[in-house]
């Protein structure tokens, strides 16, 4: 356990210093002058170092990027340019629509994905070409119109779903499970086929090897054999195509948001780049690059916990 | 990939492409689903390209009048916002997208490929760095830094491609990088080294073009990965202003209410586009796994026992002894599919095996003479593809050829155990020993967990594990060869069955190992457990065994009691073991082997399978099928009418007065 989070911690450091040095360098490319967009054509020259003063434009790159680190670390990333609030307290306060998403989708991937993989291993025929072609759907309809589309069909045409909106499971459990059923099984089907493949793969290798014939050779069951000995083999892989495609739907939650009109983090990160709100995109990038690593985290937990030969 | 052979080494080696490079376009092109991919591909481009000659109308002509229609005479694909058209619209959107495409799979090859082939083919820091960078990669939430690009260089696609391409490029650096190591150690590279080309002529002349098929699959999915993102960029109105397929889409999703049909033509043409990018990259794939795999075996379904022949009633035996009767074999005959053809295996192999009896099965190791298949047929588990195609196996009442599943998972555990040879693969790496053996008690007994995993320590302590409560909390990976083979004995034993089939139990261990193991099942059997031995080693069988089986080719040449047969072996291949044997050779007389090999399955001669190895053969032995004829009763048998010594040979019949059929 304690050679895994260092290793983890090996990843995780250097990977919070890239993404912010890479965001920050990006953004000290910005062409123009900040503090002379944020006062207007009016402001005399010394107006505006003034205020390069105050916002620490007029030091050096990396002392910048040291001073935000450090107020980083504090909690402090800094002010909206657009609507003055703190950045940090506009992450708290999106975050839950965002990660409530990711595992929604996450559940439905694993499900489909995992089934129609196990099943196609099995019966083979036609439900391995559906893998296929799924697969390949999967790659091919990009999220937002697969969204528009579910949104046409079950909000706009049988007003099954609302349309848009989401409400907190605070305020009525009933309606936030509505109001995320859409987007999740969008970003859920979209994350499934990589999963169905993976799984049908690992199965069919598992079922190959030689503690199977042996294991029904003690009379354990098909069931037994599948979901408990070869499934479990196969869920390394399995789990780690899950963690790539988590990563993946940290892009997805982006355009999903923005279909449904949610107010998470990915809408704020369109928000904020359309309207050049520079410190709410950093932050929304450092949470994102967090969650990734949680989540590569996990992904080594849980092979830990799959596989012994890691554990040892 | 495939590595040097020694064949290859043998023969002399031309400085150049290998020849199996060659072909491969023919190869994609035999892929119609390839080819219609590319060509729709193709078509994409030319009419993006042509869209100024040939769209029906201006990009941004307004027809107010067809505001949000369905597709018309005047609009073909229907008029959206203002009455602009909408095929006019793709047509013209499409350059945004497919130049974004060129940018983004330019950078991404440009900065991937010499990376990779540089990190494959040197190694050494950069190589380190290369994997370095590209786990860090992995990790970069992508949509995002294209977000800050964006923030940064307002509505800047170029800028937000090249982005996209520099982030993508380690992963591919990464799929060359190990391409490349593959093909750095073959011998015409090593060559071209040789004749002191330069490292950059090597990778470029040599190297490459063996690469292109892993590039193409992965420029396919990268590229089919940047449209989503570009389209989802426009979508987002981040990207270019003007019309493209990704702001058709923000603009039927501002009209879904009036006009969903405006989401057709745009998702048509994105979808369509990446998957035919797709197709092509798993046509790309496939072509390019043909040439070093060449003849794929066909894929065989898996989940499958025997399947039942024919529902035979079993018949009451009122032959002496027939109570007593445990197992009884007849007529059996098993085939593989082996590359596509049915080929017999086991041929005609009939036998009867009694309570707490122990019966050898010999022959030379690792051969196709069939031990193994034979001992797998009696609990009806053949490795996939194999089918018993005539006989029965009929234990205690139940005929295994015919019964079905339900009845066999009562069977197998249960009634019959079987150990197999190689220990350790046997269990499953992922639950410890305690676990496994449980679960098998579980099954059969229905008992508690805690009752179980108590049963499995006794179990464990049965089979002399020193400690078995902790060997139970260990994972088969931690196991030495005996230990696990004294774990697999256990989990034969854990449902108490009444035959214990062992195939080659000793063969992978070391011989103070063996001996233990060995004293076992001699314990098992004095316990009353049946055993059916397959072993080449004559040793275990005269030790253990009661009566014994010589099998070559297929057949039961010689059947008797282990005493017998090594003092009276009937079958000239019977007297080739015994010669070529160690434990009964005679010091300072050199042993004899058997010359040439064991026949393959499907190449066994007409006549006696033996004939080709035979020092004794005469043209009577290659006329026809050789029955196995009874000699005179076995002195060492128990006295059932099974018991006798039968010889499949021709020389018996003549040379031995008496001999008859069996």
């Amino acid at each position: 356990m304690r050679t895994l989070l260092g290793r983890w911690l090996l990843t995780a450091v250097p990977l919070v210093f890239c993404v912010t040095a890479l965001t920050f360098v990006l953004t000290s490319l910005v062409p123009g002058d900040a503090a002379r967009s944020i006062l207007g054509i009016s402001a005399t020259p010394e107006q505006v170092s003034a205020l390069n003063n105050q916002l620490g434009l007029d030091r050096s790159m990396p002392a910048q990027y040291g001073r935000w680190l450090l107020d980083a670390v504090r909690g402090d990333l800094g002010t909206s340019i657009t609507s003055g609030v703190p950045v940090s307290q506009e992450l708290a306060e999106r975050i839950g629509v965002t990660l409530s998403l990711i595992l929604g989708a996450l559940v439905v991937a694993t499900v489909i994905g995992v089934g129609l993989g196990v099943y196609s291993a099995v019966r083979g025929g036609w439900s391995a070409r559906a893998v296929d072609v799924i697969s390949l759907l999967g790659l091919a309809v990009p999220t937002f119109w697969l969204g528009l589309v579910l949104l046409t069909i079950f909000a706009v045409r049988w007003q099954v779903f609302p349309a848009t909106g989401y409400t907190a499971f605070g305020d009525s459990p009933v309606q936030w499970f509505e109001s995320l059923v859409l987007p999740v099984v969008t970003l859920g089907l979209a994350g499934s086929a990589p999963v169905a493949k993976q799984t049908r793969s690992g199965v069919l290798s598992e079922l190959g090897r030689d503690y199977v014939p042996a294991l029904r050779s003690r009379g354990i069951t098909e069931r037994s054999i599948l979901l408990r000995h070869v499934l479990r083999n196969a869920g390394g892989p399995i789990v780690t195509v899950l963690g790539l495609m988590v990563i993946g739907l940290l892009g997805g939650t982006v355009l999903a948001e923005t279909v449904f009109v949610m107010p998470g983090l990915g809408s704020l990160a369109v928000t904020a780049t359309s309207s050049h709100d520079i410190p709410t995109i950093q932050g929304v990038a450092l949470v994102f690059t967090i969650v990734v690593l949680l989540v590569n985290l996990a992904i080594e937990m849980l092979h830990a916990w799959l596989n012994p030969k890691v554990r040892s | 990939m495939t590595r040097t052979t020694p064949t290859a080494a043998a023969t002399p080696v031309a400085i150049g492409v290998p020849v199996a490079h060659r072909g491969f376009c023919r190869r994609l092109l035999r892929k119609p689903l390839a080819v219609v991919a590319l060509g729709y591909l193709i078509a994409i481009v030319v009419v993006t390209v042509l869209a100024g000659w040939i769209a029906p109308h201006g990009s941004d002509d307004q027809d107010l009048a067809q505001a949000l229609t369905g597709p018309s005479r005047a609009h073909l694909m229907g008029a959206g916002e203002l009455g602009r058209d909408v095929l006019s619209r793709l047509l013209f959107g499409g350059r945004v997208t497919l130049l974004g495409e060129v940018i983004s799979v330019g950078v991404f090859a440009v900065v991937g490929i010499p990376a990779g082939m540089i990190a494959g083919y040197r190694g050494g820091w950069f190589d380190r760095v290369v994997l370095r960078v590209a786990d860090l990669v992995y990790a970069v939430p992508v949509v995002i830094i294209l977000l800050v690009v964006l923030a940064v260089f307002p509505n800047d696609e170029t800028i937000a491609m090249v982005a996209l391409g520099v982030l993508g490029a380690p992963s591919l650096a990464r799929v060359v990088r190990s391409a490349t190591q593959d093909i750095r150690d073959e011998l015409y590279v090593r060559a071209a080294v040789v004749a002191g080309l330069s490292d950059a002529v090597i990778l470029r002349r040599h190297v490459l073009p063996r690469l292109a098929g892993p590039i193409i699959v992965q420029l396919s999915l990268f590229g089919a990965a940047a449209v989503g993102l570009e389209t989802g960029l426009g979508f987002l109105g981040l990207g270019v202003t003007q019309a493209t397929w990704g702001t058709m889409v923000a603009e039927a999703s501002r009209n879904l209410g009036e006009q969903p049909w405006l989401l057709i033509p745009s998702g048509f043409v994105i979808i369509t586009f990446v998957l035919a990018l797709g197709l092509l990259g798993d046509g790309v794939r496939d072509a390019s796994a043909e040439r070093f795999e060449p003849g794929r075996p066909a894929r065989r379904p898996i989940l499958r026992s025997i399947a039942p022949q024919r529902l035979l009633q079993v018949s009451t035996d009122n032959s002496p002894g027939a109570q007593d009767e445990l197992l009884s074999v007849s007529g059996l005959s098993v085939t593989f599919a082996i590359d596509g053809v049915d080929t017999e295996v086991v041929h005609d192999v009939s036998f009867t095996l009694r309570r707490g009896q122990a019966l050898g099965i010999v022959g030379e190791s690792g051969c196709g003479c069939g031990k193994s298949v034979t001992a797998r047929a009696l609990i009806g588990l053949l490795a996939p593809g194999g089918e018993v195609t005539a006989g029965r196996v009929v234990f205690d009442g139940i005929d295994v050829t015919a019964a079905d599943r339900a009845t066999m998972r009562g069977v197998r555990g249960r009634r019959i155990g079987l150990i197999s040879q190689d220990p350790v693969s046997g269990l499953d790496p992922s639950f410890t020993v305690g676990q496994q053996i449980s679960e098998v008690v579980r099954r059969h007994r229905g008992c508690s967990q805690q009752e179980a995993r108590r049963r499995a320590v006794e179990l464990l302590q049965m089979v002399s594990l020193p400690d078995p409560t902790a060997v139970s909390k260990t994972y088969p990976h931690q196991l030495s060869g005996g230990m696990a083979q004294r774990v697999g004995i256990a989990a034969a034993l854990a449902g108490d069955p009444d035959l214990v089939v062992a195939d080659e139990p000793t063969t992978a261990l070391d011989v103070t190992v063996q001996a233990e193991i060995l004293d076992l099942l001699r314990t098992l059997q004095e316990s009353g457990v049946a055993i059916i031995l397959v072993t080449h080693d004559w040793g275990v069988l005269a030790d253990l065994c009661d009566r014994a089986l010589v099998v070559y080719a297929g057949q039961i040449v010689e059947q008797a009691t282990p005493t017998t047969l090594v003092a009276a072996p009937g079958h000239p291949y019977t007297k080739g073991l015994l010669r070529s044997n160690p434990r009964f050779g005679v010091p300072g007389r050199p042993l004899v082997s058997i010359d040439g090999v064991v026949p393959a399955p499907g190449e066994w001669p007409a006549g006696c399978h033996f004939q080709d190895r035979c020092p004794l053969v005469t043209r009577q032995c290659r006329v026809g099928p050789v029955p196995l004829f009874a000699l005179a009763r076995d002195p060492g048998a128990a006295g059932d009418d099974r018991g006798e010594h039968g010889v499949r040979c021709v020389l018996v019949d003549h040379s031995v007065s008496g001999g008859a059929r069996v």
